[in-house]
C-alpha cells in the first residue's frame, strides 16, 4: 500500500470514529513511514544472512 | 534534595549496628512524603504495611537475623508493576488490576528484606516522558513545580531526590528510567532486555519493555540490581583498570543544550586525563532509531490496550488514548520492515562497541522541559518535546543493551544533566563496575586509574 493511500485511508476511518484529532498525528506517522521505507531500502538485507 | 541524604549504602552499617532502626528510616520517609503532596510523587502510599514491616525488620536485625543489602531499607515502586493488595493503576482512570500476589521483581526485593514504602506516579501506562497525563495529577519537579521531573518514572525521580525512599523500581521502554533520571540528577539502570522479569508489570511494550532500578548513586543502583536479579550482592566499586571508552558523535551530539555538551566533554576529558582511553566511534543506521522505534511501539502498545480501549477509551488521557489509537493504523509490512532495521541496528552497536568496555554519550539532549510545553528549542531548532527526550535513549531499548543513566552537573542555573553508559549485551555487571568508576568523574570528581578518590 502506497502512503499516500493509506494516510486518506486512515484518516477517512479517525474521522468516521470521530478522532479528527488524530489525523496530525497520522500525518506525522506518514512523515515517519517514507523515512523507515527509505531506510529499509538502503540497508543491506544480506547482513542478516547467517 | 540528594545533597545531605545518606545512601543505602552509608546506611547499611548503621542498621546492622542497631545505631539506626528501620522504623525511624520508615518514619523518616512517610514525612517527606507528607511534606510535598503538591508534587504528586506517589498514588499510594503503604503507610501501615511499611511501618508494620520496619518493626519486624528491627526486630530480625536486633536478634541477628540480617538478611541482606535492602534489610529495612524503604523502597518504592512504580505503580505499574503490581505489589499484592494495592490497586495496579498505571497513572490512568481506566479501572485499575488488582493482584493478590507481588511481581516477582517485588517479591526478590522483599526477599532481600526491602521495605516497601509506595507506589509512584508515573505517566499514564508509561506511555509519555514528562510524567504530565496522569489521573493523579502531574509529577512536578521539586525544584520548580512547573518543570517536569521527566517521565515515565518521574514520581520515582521525585521520591528519590526528595528523600522519601532510598531506592526506586521504574520501568523503561524507551527511556522512563533514563529520563527521569537525567531530569532529576540521579542514576538510573536498564538493565538488558530479558534479565529481570516483566510478569506482574503492565505492558507497554513487550519487546522493548525493561523493568530496572533507580537510585542517588550508583553503589545504590548495584545493590539493587543484585536484590531484583535475585543475586547475593557483589561489591563492584573501586576498579583500578583502565578502561576504553566508545564515544558516538554522529547523531547522538548533533543537537544538545549547551551544558550537555559541556558535561560530555567534562566527563570524557576527565577519564582521558585518570589514563582511560576515549575513542570516537560511529553507530551506522543510528538516524534512523526513532522511526524504528515508532513502528514497533505503537502497534504493540495497541496490542496489549485493544481490550481495555473496547471498555474504557474515554478514561485514558486524550494525548494517551491518541497515541494507542495510532498505533491500529501501522501496517504489518511496516512493523516488519522496523523488525529488520531493528535486528541491523543491534548489529550496528555491536560494531561501535568492538574493542570498547563501554559507550559514553548524553542521556537526555536538554534539562527539565516546562509542563505543558509541545515542542522545545534545542540549539535553535524546535523539536517535538517527546522526539527530543527520547532521542538518545531508545536505541538501547531496541537492541537490549545496558545502559545507565548518571548526574554530570548541572546547567548554570542549577537544573540538572547527564551522561549515559551503555554496556555490552552480557554485560550489566560489568557495566555497574566501570559505572562505579566514571560517576567520580561525571559527578566532577576526580579519581585516577590506580589510584583513590580524590
Amino acid at each position: 500500500m502506497t502512503i499516500d493511500v493509506w494516510l486518506k485511508a486512515a484518516c477517512e476511518d479517525a474521522d468516521r470514529r470521530g478522532l479528527p484529532d488524530l489525523k496530525p498525528l497520522l500525518e506525522n506517522l506518514a512523515r515517519s513511514m517514507a523515512a523507515l521505507r527509505d531506510a529499509d531500502r538502503f540497508v543491506d538485507r544480506l547482513h542478516l544472512v547467517p | 534534595m540528594t545533597a545531605g541524604l545518606q545512601s543505602i549504602s552509608q546506611i547499611v552499617p548503621l542498621l546492622r549496628s542497631g545505631d539506626v532502626s528501620p522504623v525511624d528510616l520508615v518514619r523518616q520517609c512517610l514525612e517527606r512524603i507528607d511534606a510535598r503532596p503538591e508534587l504528586n510523587a506517589f498514588i499510594t502510599v503503604m503507610r501501615e504495611s511499611a511501618l508494620s514491616e520496619a518493626q519486624t525488620a528491627e526486630t530480625q536485625i536486633a536478634a541477628g537475623r540480617y538478611r541482606g543489602g535492602l534489610h529495612g531499607i524503604p523502597v518504592s515502586v512504580k505503580d505499574l508493576v503490581d505489589v499484592a493488595g494495592t490497586p495496579t493503576t498505571a497513572g490512568s482512570a481506566v479501572p485499575p488490576r488488582n493482584p493478590k500476589a507481588d511481581a516477582p521483581i517485588v517479591t526478590r526485593l522483599r526477599e532481600a528484606g526491602a521495605i516497601i514504602i509506595g507506589k509512584t506516579n508515573l505517566h499514564e501506562f508509561a506511555f509519555g516522558t514528562t510524567s504530565e497525563e496522569s489521573a493523579f495529577g502531574p509529577v512536578r519537579h521539586p525544584r520548580d513545580p512547573s518543570r517536569s521531573a521527566g517521565g515515565s518514572s518521574g514520581g520515582a525521580a521525585v521520591a528519590l531526590l526528595e528523600g522519601m525512599c532510598f531506592a526506586s523500581v521504574g520501568t523503561d521502554t524507551g527511556g522512563s528510567i533514563r529520563i527521569p533520571s537525567a531530569v532529576c540528577g540521579l542514576a538510573g539502570l536498564k538493565p538488558a532486555f530479558g534479565e529481570l522479569p516483566c510478569d506482574g508489570i503492565v505492558a507497554l511494550s513487550t519487546t522493548l519493555d525493561h523493568v530496572g532500578p533507580m537510585a542517588r548513586h550508583v553503589a545504590d543502583l548495584s545493590v539493587m540490581f543484585d536484590a531484583m536479579a535475585g543475586f547475593a550482592h557483589t561489591d563492584r566499586a573501586g576498579s583500578s583498570r583502565s578502561y576504553v571508552f566508545g564515544v558516538p558523535e554522529t547523531y547522538f551530539c548533533d543537537r544538545l543544550h549547551p551544558a550537555v555538551r559541556a558535561a560530555l566533554g567534562r566527563t570524557r576529558d576527565a577519564l582521558a586525563r585518570a589514563g582511560h582511553e576515549i575513542r570516537t566511534v560511529v553507530i551506522e543506521h543510528a538516524p534512523c532509531t526513532a522511526d524504528v522505534y515508532l513502528h514497533i511501539v505503537l502497534p504493540e502498545a495497541s496490542w496489549y490496550h485493544a481490550p481495555l480501549l473496547a471498555e474504557s477509551a474515554d478514561r485514558y488521557s486524550r494525548g494517551v488514548r491518541l497515541r494507542l489509537e495510532m498505533g491500529r493504523y501501522v501496517l504489518a509490512e511496516d512493523y516488519a520492515r522496523a523488525l529488520h532495521l531493528r535486528t541491523i541496528l543491534r548489529r550496528a552497536v555491536e560494531d561501535a562497541m568492538r574493542g570498547c568496555d563501554a559507550l559514553l554519550l548524553p542521556t537526555l539532549a536538554i534539562p527539565a522541559p516546562t509542563l505543558g510545553a509541545t515542542t522545545v528549542d534545542v540549539e535553535g531548532r524546535q523539536e517535538p518535546i517527546r522526539a527530543a527526550m527520547l532521542r538518545l535513549t531508545q536505541l538501547f531499548n531496541l537492541t537490549g543493551h545496558p545502559a545507565m543513566a548518571l548526574p554530570a552537573g548541572t546547567t548554570d542555573d542549577g537544573w540538572p544533566v547527564s551522561v549515559q553508559l551503555v554496556g555490552s549485551l552480557d554485560g550489566t555487571a560489568r557495566l555497574i563496575e566501570i559505572a562505579s568508576v566514571v560517576e567520580a568523574y561525571s559527578t566532577g570528581g576526580d579519581r585516577s586509574v590506580g589510584g583513590g578518590t580524590g
